[in-house]
């Protein structure tokens, strides 16, 4: 512990490791992020529809998910889920990489659960007037919510949206479960083979850490150039 | 699927409890429960550090909650895992390593509840009180801490089923806990995968639910109660949107 080899880190068979295990996670939370932002956006709408069926889906969809927590998402997808699905397709999914596949199911909806009630709230956060008014000039309620509300609550939400990009990142993590081969997967491998803990320990928490304080200051800079603004 | 419940029931709820070690459910509630109890003065001491006038304390704090809340919590117990047993010299059992790597990091999300919430209070208050003639501690004390820990509790109750659902990551280390039971049960039996896995996420959720739904109660009650201070409940929600955004 006390002998730092930096060049463990710097090139060789255990840095092409590390950096692989970097790879996927920032692949993941891409892959992830672009399911979830959508599917996090119907959920929201789900939510605030008029009709009590849909309203009740979508509350049985956010609390269902957010109230487990993401290891065992993770577990039933891997373990569980396949089970249930015909030979066939079951086969091609064992033959390519089910890992990554489990891992982006799990968090795709892990993190649309929370993205919903983040553009939920700030759905909510544009006064009722607006969409009354949006009604009273004869459009409809998805017309309304897609030409009035949207467009001002987005704006709102976009900072608790980048944050919760970083509980995506930092989620990717727990990927190790099911052995999807991300950072933190590959910093226990080197670990394990090179017997250099505080070498590989150190790659993946200075990556985690540089991708989140990165993240972060992207919602600073979000925050300074479009200040919200209260009507 | 009765028949799995029958036979399991009782090492899901306790693990190998009267011959054994304690573990399942009974291990995750206490684990949860320990962590958030010992969490609870450490994030108290960095929330008052992070708004202290003095910088050697607010720098260092506030350095390790950005540290803390950038890393993910596997992190933290990797580190506890394989770093305790060298730093004190003997081997740290399961449940020792993910309560200290627990205390730790839900004391950096505490510090920042705390810190929301006597930064939600008016300025006037601390100024009212130090012009009385109250030092800065007890000023602290008497007059904003308990405004400030009043307004925070719905958010405790939610930081003890973040706390619960952290738990599960005992997994990796092989803490015997509700997660882990679930697979040795799993490797066991074999064949149903889905209705175990599904078993687990359903006492997972009866659990969270329940609690969740009690701090939602907490807070509607809390903020009936607190009407005529309508102005600070304003900056407290806009804070609070703030929060999350530092790491």
């Amino acid at each position: 512990m006390l002998d730092f080899d930096f060049a463990v880190l710097l090139s060789g068979r255990y840095h092409d490791m590390l950096v692989a295990g970097l790879r996927l996670s920032l692949q993941l939370t891409a892959v992830t992020l672009v399911l979830a932002l959508p599917l996090g956006l119907l959920v929201a709408l789900l939510r605030l529809s008029p009709k009590a069926p849909l309203r009740a889906l979508g509350f049985g969809f956010v609390e269902s998910i957010r109230n487990v927590p993401l290891l065992a998402h993770m577990l039933f997808w891997y373990f569980g889920a396949p089970e249930l699905l015909p030979e066939a397709l079951k086969e091609r999914l064992y033959a390519g990489n089910i890992e990554a596949v489990s891992a982006v199911m799990a968090l795709t909806l892990y993190s649309a659960a929370y993205m919903a009630e983040d553009i939920r709230s700030g759905i909510r956060a544009i006064p009722g007037v607006q969409m009354e008014a949006g009604r009273a000039l004869g459009f409809g309620f998805l017309a309304t919510m897609r030409l009035v509300i949207l467009p001002q609550a987005l704006r709102v939400t976009v900072p608790p949206l980048i944050s919760q990009t970083l509980n995506l990142w930092k989620n990717t993590s727990v990927a190790t479960v099911i052995g999807a081969a991300e950072l933190m997967y590959q910093a226990g491998q080197v670990e394990s083979a090179s017997f250099r803990s505080f070498e590989s320990f150190a790659f993946a928490t200075s990556a985690y850490l540089g991708v989140s304080l990165l993240i972060t200051a992207l919602a600073a800079l979000y925050q300074r150039r479009f200040p919200v603004k209260t009507l | 699927m009765l028949e799995l419940i029958d036979t399991y029931w009782l090492y899901f709820l306790v693990g190998q409890y009267p011959k054994g070690p304690l573990g399942g459910l009974a291990l995750t509630v206490a684990l949860a429960a320990a962590g958030l109890l010992l969490a609870l003065p450490l994030g108290l001491l960095f929330g008052l550090a992070r708004v202290s006038p003095v910088r050697a304390l607010r720098w260092p704090v506030t350095a390790l909650v950005f540290v803390v809340r950038g890393t993910p919590l596997l992190m933290v117990v990797f580190w506890a895992y394989f770093f305790l047993p060298s730093l004190t010299g003997h081997k740290t059992d399961q449940f020792t390593t993910m309560l200290i790597a627990l205390v730790v990091f839900d004391a950096a999300y505490l510090a920042e509840i705390v810190r929301a919430g006597i930064q939600s209070l008016p300025r006037g208050q601390m100024e009212a009180s130090r012009s009385l003639g109250l030092s800065y501690l007890r000023s602290m004390r008497l007059v904003l801490l308990p405004q400030a820990l009043r307004a925070m509790l719905p958010s405790l109750v939610n930081q003890f089923v973040s706390t619960i659902k952290e738990t599960s990551l005992g997994y990796i280390i092989g803490l015997n806990e509700v997660a882990f039971i679930a697979s040795q049960i799993n490797t066991q039996v074999f064949t149903k995968p889905t209705q175990i896995y599904a078993t687990l996420g359903l006492t997972y959720f009866l659990m969270c639910f329940g609690l969740s739904r009690l701090a939602y109660a907490l807070e509607r009650r809390l903020s009936r109660r607190s009407r005529p201070s309508a102005i600070s409940e304003e900056s407290a929600s806009s804070s609070a949107a703030l929060a999350p955004v530092s790491p």
